[in-house]
C-alpha cells in the first residue's frame, strides 16, 4: 500500500482532481460500451421477435 | 466446390455467420470473467498499490489508463482494416462485421487515450494540450474512426457501406506508424514508449507489472464488447435466415 491514510489516497498527494478524474472517464467509457450493445441486443430481439409474430399471423 | 481450399479450415467456418454467433456466445462469458477480474485488481493496483512515481508524483497513476487505451486504439485500427481488407478481397461478410464492430470501440478508446492525456498533461507540462505530433496524430486516428463510422451510416446499401470504409480504414492505415514512431521522427514533450518488445521496460517491475495488467484488461474487454456488437450485426443481418427464426421463437 503505497498510501497511508483514506484522505491521503484520494488526496492523490495533491494530484487528486487529475488521477480521479481519468478513472471517472475510464469507468464511464467503460461501462457505456459494454452496456450499449446490452441493450441493442434487448432492442433486436424483440423488434425481430414481433416482426416475425406480424408475419406469422398474416400467413 | 471447384476452388481448391489452401486456408485452414477454421477460416472457412468464421465465413459462417452461425458458427461465428455461436462460437462468440460460448467465448463471452469466459472472457467477461477474466475482463471483469484483471480491470478490477489492475484498477485497484494502480491506484493504491503501485508506487508513486519520483519525479510525478501521484499523477503517474493516470498512465494505467493512459497506455492501455492508446495501445487498444491503435490495435483495434489495425484489426478494423485487416478485417476490411479480407472483406474486401474474400468477400467475407463476418469480416465486413468485424469491422463495423471495430469503430465505436476504437474511437472511444482513442478519446479515452487523448482525455487522460490532457488531464495527465496539465500537472506533468503545465498545459492540457499542445500541438505535438504524438498528440496530433492520435486525435488524427480519434477523427479516422469518427469518418468511418459517419460513412458506414451514409451510405444505404450494406455491401457498398462496407467496401466505402474498407478503402478507408486501409488509407487511415498509414497513420499508425506515424503514432508510433512520432516520438522519434519529431521533437516532442510526449515520453518514448513505455514497452518494447526487445528491451526490459525503464521502470521497476512494480510500475510495470500492473501496467501489464491493465493492458492485458483492456485486451479482454475489447474481446467482450467486439463479441456482443459482432453478434448484435450477426443477428440483424441474418434475421430473415432459418436459425435466427428458431432462435427468435425460441425465446
Amino acid at each position: 500500500m503505497s498510501f497511508d491514510s483514506f484522505s491521503e489516497f484520494l488526496a492523490m498527494g495533491g494530484h487528486g482532481l487529475y488521477v480521479w478524474l481519468s478513472y471517472a472517464l475510464g469507468l464511464v467509457l467503460i461501462v457505456y460500451n459494454l452496456l450499449a450493445p446490452r441493450r441493442e441486443r434487448k432492442r433486436l430481439l424483440a423488434e425481430q421477435t414481433r416482426r416475425l409474430l406480424r408475419e406469422g399471423n398474416r400467413q | 466446390m471447384a476452388e481448391k481450399k489452401w486456408l485452414p479450415r477454421w477460416f472457412y467456418q468464421l465465413a459462417s455467420p452461425r458458427w461465428c454467433y455461436q462460437i462468440c456466445g460460448k467465448l463471452l462469458p469466459w472472457f467477461t470473467v477474466a475482463m471483469l477480474l484483471l480491470l478490477v485488481g489492475g484498477t485497484a493496483w494502480s491506484l493504491a498499490f503501485a508506487p508513486a512515481d519520483y519525479q510525478q508524483g501521484n499523477s503517474f497513476r493516470i498512465i494505467y489508463l493512459h497506455v492501455p487505451s492508446a495501445i487498444l486504439a491503435q490495435s483495434c485500427y489495425m484489426l478494423m482494416a485487416v478485417a476490411g481488407a479480407i472483406g474486401l478481397i474474400w468477400k467475407m461478410k463476418i469480416a465486413d462485421l468485424v469491422a463495423k464492430s471495430c469503430a465505436p470501440i476504437g474511437a472511444s478508446m482513442a478519446i479515452l487515450a487523448l482525455l487522460t492525456g490532457a488531464i495527465w498533461g496539465k500537472p506533468t507540462w503545465g498545459s492540457w494540450w499542445v500541438w505535438d505530433a504524438r498528440l496530433t496524430s492520435m486525435l488524427v486516428l480519434f477523427f479516422l474512426y469518427l469518418g468511418v463510422m459517419a460513412l458506414n451510416s451514409a451510405i444505404e446499401s450494406e455491401s457498398t457501406a462496407a467496401q466505402a470504409t474498407a478503402v478507408l480504414a486501409l488509407v487511415g492505415l498509414v497513420n499508425i506508424p506515424i503514432i508510433k514512431y512520432s516520438v522519434e521522427w519529431w521533437n516532442t514533450l510526449h515520453q518514448p514508449a513505455t514497452f518494447k518488445l526487445t528491451e526490459k521496460p525503464a521502470m521497476p517491475a512494480e510500475m510495470w507489472v500492473p501496467l501489464l495488467v491493465m493492458v492485458i484488461a483492456f485486451y479482454c474487454f475489447f474481446a467482450v464488447v467486439l463479441m456482443m456488437r459482432l453478434r448484435n450485426e450477426i443477428l440483424r443481418r441474418e434475421r430473415r435466415s432459418g436459425w435466427v427464426k428458431e432462435l427468435l421463437l425460441s425465446n
